[in-house]
């Protein structure tokens, strides 16, 4: 069914869909509606889940942890300062391989305290072993918490999936979202989970043990591996997605006119779409230009991202969060995946812009690609600062 | 009677690594004897969870779980939910665990989120009075003018120079339903009050004061006896309440002076030098007297 | 894959570490005096210690025994005894 939802709205929906058992959050802006619409479905009685209204974020992460242990599905939310406060949870989430399915409503992060939209605390727990996807719009958003569940739960995986969507842009904002009709169809695309190991009275195992010099770097290497495996799951759960409810986005990344592109630029959420209008509008004066999504920014896509760039000159990255000390943090990843596939006539500009809610427009990419013809491997530089505050 | 192949099938075994003597070991075997098999527990980090689970081992023969320090109310707190969703709570006891640190320090909050959403759980801190899984530092719950490596006695110093924080009152405060201390030197009083928590729905604080050999620094063989003096000279009253009101309390049967209990412990050695050592002493016998005042232990 | 390592152990594993090699001392329980009180049972740190109250016979699992003579300060008719372990 079309409806016009609020994105918070369509992530809360698709939550229900995949019908969790446990629910627990803490309110920070702009992840709040996304809770609050569950808790009144749980109030309204259209989602059977316990929903466990918890002190703080460090025990929602923790609340969902520990009834994940027990075997059933789970879900959490929240945003830039409350994703800092459960980060340690989230390390222990993956480590001990629970498939913990979380939004992430990104946010900037304090000081200065700022409640708007850009990707610094998504970059803060990218070494966390939990899986990074990133929703495009509102209607990417609903289907890839869908998906999540299903990539976390596969016995191979067994990994927290957190769904990256950008707070107010999309959390906040009215857009036309295709819900789906049938709780049964979505129940034949993600079968009820079912964990082998579980906090079980008939089989008591011990979870969380002590991992001592001999057996931590095998643990950890087990998880690494999962992590490379997920690439497979994550596409398969696209694709089966598409076969089903005829929606698709990508996989690990999404391409839009990149076939004959000199210039391409990178990015990942909602300002895709602002790219892509001004990609239609240099294409209309005879540029060859495309972009390329990252939909999964861990597992890091890089087969995917050498294969889309290697044959283009100049590749802008647009880069909402920073690295002090260093530069980019996208741009840089990329780099090296060009440079371990000895690519090196790509130069890659990865520019610094829409931090803390600052406006990306159109003008900036089109300066943006102008700029990048004429510079080379752009470390992160800053773009759009008033002059009037330095 | 008990025999050796009944010792092995308990659900707390032995084969563990803690310290010959460990009071926090001889209480986690009583309080497992009680609960049995439909158990699942939380540990926070801390000397119980290290010496207990080192893979490959586990001395748990029940559903068992360590997450973080701070967090084993909130993870106990999802595992009853867990239970709920699936409706399978009925006839199964949580049991969250921590030391004083985990529990009346960096764990404070999550006890508190616990308690004031009333899950079904029996929360148990092992209190040995410091961070003693990390080298014997001072916890909110060292007790005054014991040294500890971050309270140390010296020439400007008695040791830790606060005392000890009220954890159980802080528990009454939430309003549950019941809340006990309970002591390793006594047994069969700490087995009845697991037996109630037990039989009690809703958040449940059991606070055991457990000797540790190497943080007090005492021969193993004064580990029951070290916990009865504190119970008989005052310093660690037990009762039980339900809710705000405190419904029972272990009298003492032959008041002991503190001096007793202090002298056979090396943390407390620095306060048998000198004068000013015996004002202090005399400082922990009017804390001692406060407590019998208080709890009208005689 | 086997995702265990490291995080997942199995109930009970810890039988197989037999702690008794931390012993310095060993109890002997003399099976005279006793009278059958059990508080030898409940006071072993380890839970090593089985006996009948009916018998007063009283014995200890030297596999897993630390020899921290808890058993022995608290036995209120000294019917167990420590000794040095012969090593
Ligand atoms: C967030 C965090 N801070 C500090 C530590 C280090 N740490 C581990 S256990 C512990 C002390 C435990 O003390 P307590 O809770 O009293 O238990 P005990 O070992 O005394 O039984 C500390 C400080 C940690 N693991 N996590
Ligand atoms: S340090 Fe203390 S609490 Fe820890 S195992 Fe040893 S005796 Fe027990
Ligand atoms: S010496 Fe200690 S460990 Fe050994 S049987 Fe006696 S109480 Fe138990
Ligand atoms: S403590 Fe002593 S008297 Fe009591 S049962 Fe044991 S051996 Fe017998
Ligand atoms: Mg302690």
């Amino acid at each position: 069914m079309k409806q016009v939802l609020e994105g918070s709205m369509a992530i809360a929906d698709g939550v229900r869909m995949a019908e969790p058992h446990v629910i627990s959050a803490y309110p920070i802006t702009p992840q709040t509606h996304i809770v609050e619409h569950l808790s009144q479905m749980v109030a309204d009685g259209d989602l059977k889940a316990e929903f466990i209204m918890v002190e703080s974020e460090h025990s929602a992460a923790s609340v969902v942890l520990g009834a994940s242990a027990c075997g059933v599905r789970t879900y959490t939310a929240t945003a830039s300062q409350g994703l800092l406060y459960m980060e340690e949870v989230i390390y222990n989430i993956a480590g001990m391989r629970l498939p913990v399915v979380m939004t992430l409503a990104n946010r900037a992060i304090s000081a200065p305290i700022n409640i708007w939209n850009d990707m610094q605390d998504a970059m803060a727990i990218r070494d966390t072993g939990a899986i990074m996807l990133v929703a495009e719009n509102n209607q990417e958003a609903y289907d890839m918490h869908i998906q999540a569940f299903k990539i976390a739960e596969n016995q191979d995986v067994m990994l927290p999936v957190i769904v990256n969507v950008d707070g107010f842009v999309l959390t906040h904002t009215f857009e036309v979202v295709e819900t789906i009709d049938s709780i049964d169809k979505v129940k034949e695309y993600l079968p009820p989970i079912n964990m082998e190991y579980k906090l079980d009275v008939e089989n008591p195992y011990s979870f969380g043990t002590l991992g001592e010099p001999s057996v931590y770097m095998e643990s950890r290497y087990n998880l690494y591996n999962a992590m490379n495996f997920s690439r497979n799951i994550i596409i398969e759960a696209a694709k089966e997605f598409k076969d089903m409810f005829g929606r698709f986005y990508g996989g690990l990344t999404d391409s839009y006119k990149l076939d004959d592109s000199q210039t391409v630029i990178v990015a990942m959420g909602s300002v895709l779409g602002t790219i892509k209008d001004a990609v239609d509008e240099l294409r209309e004066s005879g540029k060859k230009i495309g972009v390329l999504k990252i939909r999964s920014f861990r597992p890091f896509p890089e087969d995917e991202i050498v294969a889309a760039l290697k044959n283009a000159k100049n590749v802008i990255v647009i880069e909402k969060a920073i690295c002090p000390g260093k530069g980019g943090i996208l741009s840089v990843e990329i780099r090296d995946s060009l440079f371990k596939h000895k690519i090196n006539s790509v130069s890659v500009n990865g520019y610094t812009l829409g931090l803390g809610g600052r406006d990306i427009t159109p003008k900036n990419i089109h300066d943006l690609v102008a700029r990048a013809e004429k510079e080379e491997n752009v470390d992160g530089e800053f773009v759009g600062l008033s002059q009037q505050y330095l | 009677m008990l025999t050796k192949e009944e010792t092995h099938n308990e659900f707390f075994t032995m084969g563990h690594t803690g310290c010959s003597g460990c009071a926090q070991s001889m209480s986690v075997k009583l309080i497992m004897e009680i609960l049995g098999k439909n158990t699942i527990a939380t540990n926070a980090t801390g000397c119980l969870e290290v010496f207990s689970t080192r893979w490959p081992e586990s001395a748990w023969k029940i559903p068992w779980i360590h997450s973080l320090f701070e967090n084993s109310a909130a993870v106990a707190s999802g595992v009853e939910a867990a239970l709920k969703a699936m409706g399978k709570k009925d006839g199964i006891t949580v049991l969250a665990q921590g030391g004083d640190g985990g529990t009346a320090d960096i764990g404070l909050q999550s006890l508190s989120g616990m308690f004031e959403r009333n899950h079904d759980v029996l929360y148990v801190c092992y209190d040995n009075g410091a961070y003693m899984n990390t080298g014997y530092q001072r916890s909110g719950l060292t007790p005054f003018d014991a040294y500890t490596t971050t309270s140390p006695s010296g020439k400007e110093s008695f040791g830790n120079n606060r005392p000890k924080k009220y954890m159980p009152e802080i528990a009454m405060a939430h309003r549950i339903p019941y809340t006990a201390v309970a002591s390793a030197g006594y047994p069969m009083d700490l087995q009845k009050k697991v037996k109630k928590a037990k039989s009690i729905k809703g958040a449940k604080y059991l606070q055991v004061d457990v000797p540790c050999v190497p943080g007090w620094k005492y021969e193993p063989k004064y580990s029951v006896k070290l916990a009865q003096l504190a119970v008989q000279t005052g310093l660690y009253p037990l009762f039980e309440a339900e809710y705000e009101k405190i419904i029972s309390v272990k009298k003492i049967s032959k008041k002991v002076p503190v001096e007793e209990y202090l002298k056979l412990q090396g943390r407390f050695k620095h306060l048998f030098k000198g004068d000013a050592g015996r004002a202090e002493i005399e400082k922990i016998q009017k804390i001692a007297d406060e407590n019998i005042e208080r709890f009208g232990l005689i | 894959m086997d995702f265990k390592v490291g995080i997942i152990a199995m109930p009970g594993a810890a039988l197989s570490n037999k702690t008794g090699s931390f012993a310095n001392e060993t109890p002997v329980f003399k099976h005279k005096t006793c009278t059958g009180c059990n508080l030898c049972i409940y006071f072993c740190p380890e839970g090593v210690v089985y006996g009948d109250k009916k018998t007063k016979i009283y014995d200890f699992d030297s596999d897993y025994c630390k020899g921290c003579g808890i058993c022995a300060e608290e036995c209120p008719v000294d019917d167990i005894e420590m000794v040095l372990v012969e090593k």
